[in-house]
């Protein structure tokens, strides 16, 4: 028999409701040595808690059944009032009955995964659901939740069981009524399954980005207003401003939320050819970052092309300084004033955004690595199928790996799902 | 007085498992009774006439290597050799012959009779004798009774058999002979689920009823590829195959009286092989195809019969003469035996040991279609597994051990004791997922090893696979100790980048175009190599590079074959797995990692739950 497992649903502290969660075969009858009895599955109930003749809480008590919970066990939710005395009452009531003790992190989707309830790509992507920050990441972490990334990698194993299926069937029946040359269909089923990886692992560093952030940084010549920009934007003092040229040495991260994507915004040590050590580091630094970043806004006191080799396509570049500026001008931008500042958000998020559509469902490495994984062996199976007949045997041994690769994103593949494939689609049997 | 007989090991049945099951015990030097209802009927083929094919040839090589009968007896009566696959790769090459019936049926029957170890007794196995919890002997319908240290079960399609043709229903195993109704009871009795498969035969024809003019006529190889590794040559005369179609006539005559199909009419509750369907299943299922591929296959170089190959039926006779005949070439056919379908009882193999062992009853082994196989060479296979580990049993001699990363023997005895069956099942190359490496033209030097090292393999066989043996070494040597610049190997006419680094004579002979021949001229030692071991070193260069990248995953397979699972092993109290997979656990119990891991439905999760289960047990035994 496992261990019943429970733990604080809700966050730590004081709140209006605090929900502890329990799960594994005792998490019903913990609920009656509690509240006297159970309310029947999936009915909420309100219920006074005791131990003996002590009240611990009247609460909203909540049972699923095994095969109908998140984690496939049976489950019971106590919905106490969130005060901390109440529930570390409740945790400590439970603790003291055998069989039970308090969960591990991670545990609870850990039994629904062992279980079958969810499969990998939905934990992580319950895991990023629950980290979101902004309106992107909750999209994008509720997308792969509800299986998107497991439909985009069921997709493709469809197609690459076929393929396999087609090669099977000419090798396995080579005597028998199946089609003729496979090669055509094979061939356009890798194509597509090739271009899909493509797209999907092309769109994983946005997605990544979306998980983690985009940077933006910003560049520009030593006391052109960069920090104050960056100030202006965060609505607080995060760098230090002087008149002092070369104030920044450091770089300077700020998360926030720009209409719902989630950017950091870097200030960079302004650059410029320097003696001093620090600042001469500084400035690499800077320029390493800029570089690195998914956008750069170029600052500049009058409108000259910006710090050669570090412009991207996409990047802004806007006047410094633009209170100084007599009549404000479109380009221009004053972190003092927050003239422009508006005006610079939306070209940011207008960058960003269309950048964020490219996202695909592959939101982290370990999807990469597995879809550009698969590509090697469908390269190569396209090059073993090249020569014809005299290759389908490595053609499908390739492409046994290309799946094997996609499928260590969800589940498996085996030799029956193969063979269903050919029976649904060939007259097999002469 | 009814007499009491003690042999080492009894084999009941006398097809093509029962054969190699006997023959293969006396090999081991195992005192071997063949019991069978009619000695005449030994090595009957109640089939198609033909053996081998795509992971049949590979099966009857492997049969072979371990100098069993099958491969020498198709090759002694082989009337057509061909070689599937010819133009893909060789891993999937199958061999395959026709055969003439009554020249294999000598040919098996000459071997058994001329083995002093088998005792061939005529008569009807009733029922066991037993002891405590193991099979100790055969009781006799003549009252007599057989006792060995080891009994091997054969009994084909026996078990519960039921012929239909059309609405008609019969009691037997095959045509002409009865079933075998008591032992099913038996089996009942200890415990095992059965199943029920169905699987059917089509009209004989009369060879000169038969318009063969009209036909399109399919000739052997002009270089035949045998079966056996002893062979060299057939040994009788060849002949061709005819080729005809069914058309829309003949698929209007099916539809019109599905109704007094067995299979339609519901008088069948057998699951039948998807791979081998009635013409009532074809036209059905495939409703837009206007013509179904026949072949006719000579049952022999004399024989009257001929199998038409692609329309087992169980459609009452009249209809069955009406849609033959409206076939091109068979338009005055004659039927010489109706086709019939036979269902009958099958013991679910998940209740087996890896060798064929029934687990509920010690000493009991099972082989051919009782374990719900279909095929001669997937059954001769399975009674060769068993005649060596029932030997094994009744002398104490060390078990035969086969497994999925060596031969597709091991993969179909896995396969079948740890997935079960839910149609009979067959042999494909692509259910061995290390093909690459198990070819048909290497089953003797994956297997005569083991069979030298078992006592199972004749001097002859022997003697020719050493000599085999040392060319082989002597060549691969040459071609691994030798290296050979780019612009050297360019010279010799492969087409290679001049610039390219040095390699090895054998990492050439992977290049597309490199052949030994070629590079005779840099190695003139290898110029007289005999042409198989030179197609074979050819073979094992093209498939290195893979069977190298496979090494990982037979390593890995081979780790999780080692982590075994405790006899007592309490599946039931895994917490954390789904109910069913709790079920297929408890009910198959795997008896290491890897078995587990291939049960159907079973999940990386799962699996990383038993392991886990199993280090905390603290006795998850790595044996060596």
């Amino acid at each position: 028999m496992s261990d019943t497992i429970f733990a604080e649903a809700t966050a730590l502290g004081k709140a209006g409701v605090a929900v502890v969660r329990l799960s594994g075969p005792q998490a019903h009858s913990a609920v009656r040595a509690l509240a006297g009895d159970v309310p029947p599955a999936r009915q909420a109930a309100l219920r006074v808690l005791r131990i003996g003749d002590d009240v611990l809480d009247e609460a909203l008590a909540l049972v699923f059944d095994a095969g109908a919970s998140f984690t496939g066990e049976a489950v019971a939710e106590l919905h106490l009032h969130g005060s901390r005395a109440v529930v570390a009452s409740i945790l400590a009531a439970l603790a003291a009955m055998p069989g039970l003790r308090p969960a591990q992190a991670g545990e609870f989707a850990r039994r629904a995964l062992e279980n079958g309830r969810l499969d990998l790509t939905e934990i992580e992507a319950l895991g990023d659901l629950i980290e979101a920050e902004t309106e992107v990441q909750r999209r994008q972490a509720q997308a792969v939740k509800s299986g998107a990334l497991r439909d985009a990698a069921e997709g493709l194993r469809a197609d690459l069981v076929r393929a396999a299926a087609l090669l099977e069937a000419s090798i396995d029946f080579a005597d028998e009524e199946v089609p003729e040359d496979v090669v055509p269909e094979v061939t356009e089923l890798l194509e597509r399954a090739v271009a899909a990886i493509e797209r999907l692992v092309a769109g994983s560093f946005t997605a990544e980005r979306i998980r983690d952030g985009f940077e933006v940084a910003i560049v520009g010549a030593p006391n052109v207003g960069k920090s104050t920009l960056l100030n202006r934007l965060a609505g607080r003092d995060a760098a230090i401003t002087s008149d002092v040229a070369g104030t920044t040495r450091d770089v300077i991260e700020v998360r926030m939320d720009l209409l719902g994507l989630p950017v950091t915004i870097l200030d960079t040590a302004g650059i410029r050819e320097s003696d001093d050590v620090v600042e001469k580091l500084g400035v690499a630094r800077a320029r390493e970052r800029a570089l690195a970043a998914d956008l750069r806004v170029f600052l500049a006191e009058r409108a000259e092309a910006p710090e050669t080799g570090l412009m991207g396509p996409d990047d802004i570049v806007l006047r410094a300084k633009g209170d100084l500026v007599e009549s404000v001008a479109k380009d221009a931008v004053s972190g003092l004033t927050g003239a422009g500042v508006d005006r610079l958000i939306e070209r940011i998020v207008d960058v960003l955004s269309t950048r964020a559509q490219g996202a695909s469902v592959a939101t982290r490495d370990r999807h990469r690595v597995a879809f550009q994984a698969s590509l090697t062996y469908l390269d190569a199976a396209r090059t073993q199928l090249a020569f014809g007949p005299e290759g389908f045997d490595l053609a499908a041994a390739e492409l046994r790996m290309a799946t094997a690769a996609i499928d260590q994103l969800i589940g498996r593949v085996d030799v029956e799902s193969l063979l269903d494939e050919i029976f649904s689609s060939f007259c097999i049997g002469k | 007085m009814f007499h009491v007989k003690h042999f080492d090991v009894v084999v009941v049945g006398g097809g093509h498992a029962g054969t190699e099951a006997a023959h293969a015990a006396a090999r081991r030097g195992a005192r071997v009774a063949l019991v069978t209802l009619k000695a005449d009927a030994i090595g009957v083929m109640s089939c198609n006439p033909a053996i081998g094919g795509l992971g049949k040839g590979h099966l009857v090589r492997e049969i072979d290597a371990l100098d069993g009968l099958m491969g020498r007896a198709a090759d002694a009566a082989g009337i057509q050799f061909r070689l599937l696959n010819r133009s893909k790769g060789p891993a999937v090459q199958g061999p395959r012959a026709q055969m003439d019936r009554s020249l294999f049926r000598a040919a098996i029957q000459k071997m058994i009779a001329a083995h002093d170890g088998i005792t061939v007794i005529e008569g009807e196995v009733i029922d066991f004798i037993l002891e405590a919890d193991r099979a100790a002997g055969v009781v006799l319908a003549s009252g007599n009774q057989v006792m060995a240290g080891a009994i091997v079960l054969t009994t084909g399609t026996f078990l519960r058999g039921t012929i239909h043709i059309g609405t008609e229903r019969r009691s037997g195993g095959r045509m002409g002979e009865a079933s075998a109704d008591r032992l099913s009871a038996r089996f009942d009795e200890f415990g095992v689920s059965l199943g029920r498969l169905k699987t059917g035969t089509p009209p004989r024809l009369d060879t000169n009823s038969i318009d063969w003019a009209a036909l399109e006529m399919q000739r052997g190889d002009d270089a035949p590829e045998m079966l056996s590794f002893l062979s060299t040559a057939p040994a009788v005369r060849q002949i061709s195959c005819g080729i005809t179609h069914t058309n829309a006539r003949t698929h209007q005559i099916i539809r019109d009286n599905l109704d007094r199909s067995a299979m339609y009419g519901g008088a069948i509750d057998g699951v039948g092989p998807r791979y081998c369907p009635s013409i009532e299943d074809k036209v059905v299922r495939f409703a837009e195809r206007d013509a179904h591929q026949v072949f006719l296959e000579p049952e022999g170089l004399d024989a009257a019969t001929v199998y038409p190959n692609g329309i087992s039926t169980s459609l009452p006779e009249d209809v069955q003469l009406d849609y033959v005949r409206s076939i091109k070439g068979l338009e005055s056919a004659e039927i010489l035996q109706p086709g019939y379908a036979i269902e009958y009882d099958f013991v679910d193999p998940r209740n087996l040991t890896p060798s064929l062992e029934l687990m509920s009853c010690k000493n009991l082994f099972l082989a051919g279609q009782i374990n719900g196989t279909t095929g001669y060479e997937e059954a001769g296979a399975q009674g060769l597994v068993t005649g060596l580990n029932a030997a094994a049993r009744a002398l104490g001699a060390e078990p035969a051990m086969m497994d999925r990363t060596t031969s597709y023997t091991g993969v179909m005895l896995d396969d079948l004791t740890t997935r079960g069956v839910s149609e009979p099942y067959r042999m494909f190359t692509s259910r061995a997922e290390f093909r690459l490496s198990l070819r048909a033209d290497n089953a003797d030097q994956r297997l005569t090893p083991l069979g030298l090292q078992l006592g199972c393999v004749g001097a002859d066989r022997a003697e020719a696979f050493e000599a085999k043996q040392k060319q082989l070494d002597s060549a691969r040597t040459v071609l691994e100790s030798r290296k050979i610049s780019a612009s050297d190997l360019k010279d010799t006419g492969i087409n290679v980048n001049a610039a390219g680094p040095k390699r090895s004579l054998f990492d050439a002979l992977s290049i597309p175009g490199a052949s030994v021949d070629a590079l005779a001229d840099v190695a003139p030692e290898l110029s007289d190599l005999d042409p198989t071991i030179a197609r074979q070193l050819q073979r094992d260069a093209t498939y290195a590079p893979y069977v190298k990248r496979q090494m990982s995953d037979v390593a890995a397979l081979q780790r999780d074959a080692a982590t075994k699972i405790p006899t007592d092993f309490a599946f039931a109290a895994l917490d954390g797995l789904s109910g069913e997979l709790r079920e297929k656990l408890s009910a198959i119990r795997p008896a290491n990692l890897a078995q587990a891991a291939r049960i159907e439905g079973m999940t990386p999760a799962a699996l990383t739950l038993l392991l886990a289960r199993l280090r905390q047990t603290g006795k998850p035994a790595r044996s060596a």
